[in-house]
């Protein structure tokens, strides 16, 4: 078998046939690798040129950086602040998505479905500046009084810690505008996912007896299990960057637990608020901060396909 | 265990399409009945009606009665899911949950049935219905690799051991071997010859052959013509189908002048 089987050294190129190069395959593939090349190049600048304008930060004297006692606590309390925000948008906004896509995808008249489809891809569209505003103009009064309520009520457990904000303009408004603004994109690949889900799947549950509500607990969910797990880390993407609406809503202010009082702030409205006005070590500062968005998204993204890759045994692609 | 159906004169309609007419016939308990006739002739639609699978598809809705041992599938106050519960049904591609183990698949439907299985419960469960659907010997030492790791006959044993875990009166087969090769079609229709001894079963087939080597009474379907609805032409003990049924067309079908 080792000996018997192998051709003459001088004929090389002929021992594997390959097909003929066409200009069309060619021009495609060439497009699409530069294409992937790109991402990389983009990604590998944007990191770099991060880490080069963050250094100065690193080895500058402690005092320097903002609040006098280092880029690391520094940064922290906005870094809680970025994650709260977050936090408290996915907890609203999941949820409520995986609700309206199920209505879209098995409950609701297909009419009816279509509408409600294209009116909830339209709150994509809105400008975050617009919900800034109405998350100012009108949510904040309109939310306060249940603010009040949780100080009041909830006092004791240290993240409703009175007193209330008078404004509304909390972390907790902050986190509810996210909510709105992540809820069309969790609908949308959750919606898709669901409507992928195969008949025949969907019939062996009902075959078996299952009400509606069981053939989408044993048919539909698991089956869009990696669906809804990209579409929340794409809102928590989007919810960890947004700045203008926090910069808006959010009246800014030290760290605090509370979620109900002013104070806090996230690290992408920090930089967009402060940038205008910073110099020198400032500068470097808040692009340090950035560096560390940076990597907190790059983790979450991380986390994100290793629970989907988990479980890909029993994912069905086999 | 296993009833038998009584169906009178049952239409199917899609929304405002005949598609299956006055359908009558008896079927009996602990015994195999098939369903053979070219494509489109309504068989398919015909078998969705005894659990009210059908209703799945918008639009589509019956007139007549189906009687499980006297007891209207259409009754005012009948839920099709209970119905599903007494009436179990194996597709044409096997369809085991992917995102489940060999043992959560057998045991899907006793988990919507009941909450609550203890594990010994479970075990016996699991162990009774894939023995029951020769499938236990294959699988015993991977209960909890997924389910569509296995074969495509494998497969569907697997669908049969869900389908007979909740201990259905009645198992709904919509041309089980379609799919599958020659030797898991054979180890399917051995299994159908051992179930038919606690279950009432019924067969769509394409294939004359199977109907033949399985079942007990046949019943041809066919069309008139496209757009035309399927009609009931002649249901008789499966041999006298096969060497000399009564009416022209039949023969000519199970002899192979068309269709």
């Amino acid at each position: 078998m080792t000996t018997t089987a192998k051709p003459p050294p001088t004929e090389r190129p002929t021992a594997t046939p390959r097909a003929k190069a066409r200009p069309g395959d060619r021009i495609f593939s060439r497009s699409a690798q530069v294409a992937g090349i790109l991402i990389l190049i983009i990604l590998a600048g944007v990191a770099a040129f991060l880490v080069r304008e963050a250094l100065p930060t690193f080895s500058a004297d402690p005092s320097e950086i903002d609040g006098g006692e280092g880029f690391f606590s520094y940064v922290w309390p906005l870094v809680f602040g970025t994650l709260a925000a977050a936090v408290i948008a996915l907890i609203v906004a999941t949820p409520l998505a995986l609700g309206i896509a199920l209505f879209i995808s098995h409950y609701a008249p297909r009419r009816l479905a279509q509408g409600l489809g294209y009116i909830v891809d339209l709150l994509a569209a809105i400008p975050s500046v617009v919900f800034g505003l109405w998350g100012i103009q009108w949510l904040a009064p309109q939310v306060q009084p249940a603010w009040s309520w949780l100080a009041d009520n909830l006092g004791f457990i240290p993240l409703f810690t009175g007193p209330a904000s008078a404004t509304g303009r909390t972390m907790m408004t902050a986190g509810l505008v996210l909510a709105v603004m992540i809820l069309p994109i969790i609908t949308a690949i959750s919606r898709e996912v669901f409507l992928q889900t195969p008949t025949l799947h969907e019939e062996a549950a009902l075959a078996l007896g299952a009400t509606r509500w069981e053939m989408i607990r044993v048919a539909v969910i698991p089956f869009g299990r990696p669906g809804i797990i990209s579409g929340i880390m794409l809102g928590l993407g989007r919810a960890l960057g947004e700045t203008m609406a926090v910069a808006m809503v959010l009246s800014t202010g030290g760290f605090t637990w509370s979620m109900v009082t002013s104070g806090n702030n996230t690290i992408a409205a920090e930089i967009a608020l402060d940038f205008p006005e910073s110099s020198g070590l400032k500068t470097n500062t808040l692009i340090a901060a950035g560096l560390v968005l940076f990597a907190i998204t790059l983790a979450v993204n991380m986390f994100a396909r290793w629970i989907v890759s988990r479980r890909s045994e029993f994912s069905g692609a086999n | 265990m296993s009833k038998r159906i009584d169906v009178g004169d049952l239409n199917v309609y899609y929304g405002s399409f005949l598609a299956v007419e006055g359908v009558s016939m008896a079927i009996e308990a602990r015994s195999v009945t098939a369903f053979i006739g070219p494509s489109g002739c309504g068989k398919s639609t015909f078998i969705r009606t005894l659990n009210r699978m059908h209703e799945v598809i918008p639009g589509a809705r019956v007139e007549g009665k189906v009687m499980l041992d006297g007891e209207d599938l259409y009754g005012a106050n009948v839920d099709p899911v209970t119905v599903r519960r007494q009436v179990g049904m194996v597709f044409q591609r096997p369809n085991p949950f992917p995102t489940m183990s060999i043992r959560d698949n057998v045991l899907a439907g006793m988990k919507l049935n009941s909450n609550r299985l203890r594990k010994s419960e479970a075990d016996d469960i699991v162990e009774r219905s894939l023995k029951g659907a020769n499938l236990w010997n294959e699988v015993k030492d991977r209960l909890d690799k997924p389910g569509s790791g296995l074969s495509g006959g494998q497969q569907q044993r697997l669908c049969i051991a869900r389908a007979i875990a909740v201990q259905p009166e009645v198992l709904l087969m919509d041309e089980p071997c379609s799919a599958l090769d020659p030797i898991s079609t054979l180890a399917i229709e051995d299994l159908i010859g051992e179930l038919k001894q606690n279950y009432t079963i019924v067969i769509v087939t394409h294939n004359m052959q199977q109907a033949a080597r399985v079942s007990d009474r046949t019943a041809f379907f066919n069309i008139a013509g496209t757009g035309k609805p399927g009609k009931l032409i002649e249901m008789d003990d499966t041999t006298k189908i096969f060497t000399n049924p009564s009416v022209k067309a039949t023969e000519d079908y199970v002899s192979g002048r068309f269709g």
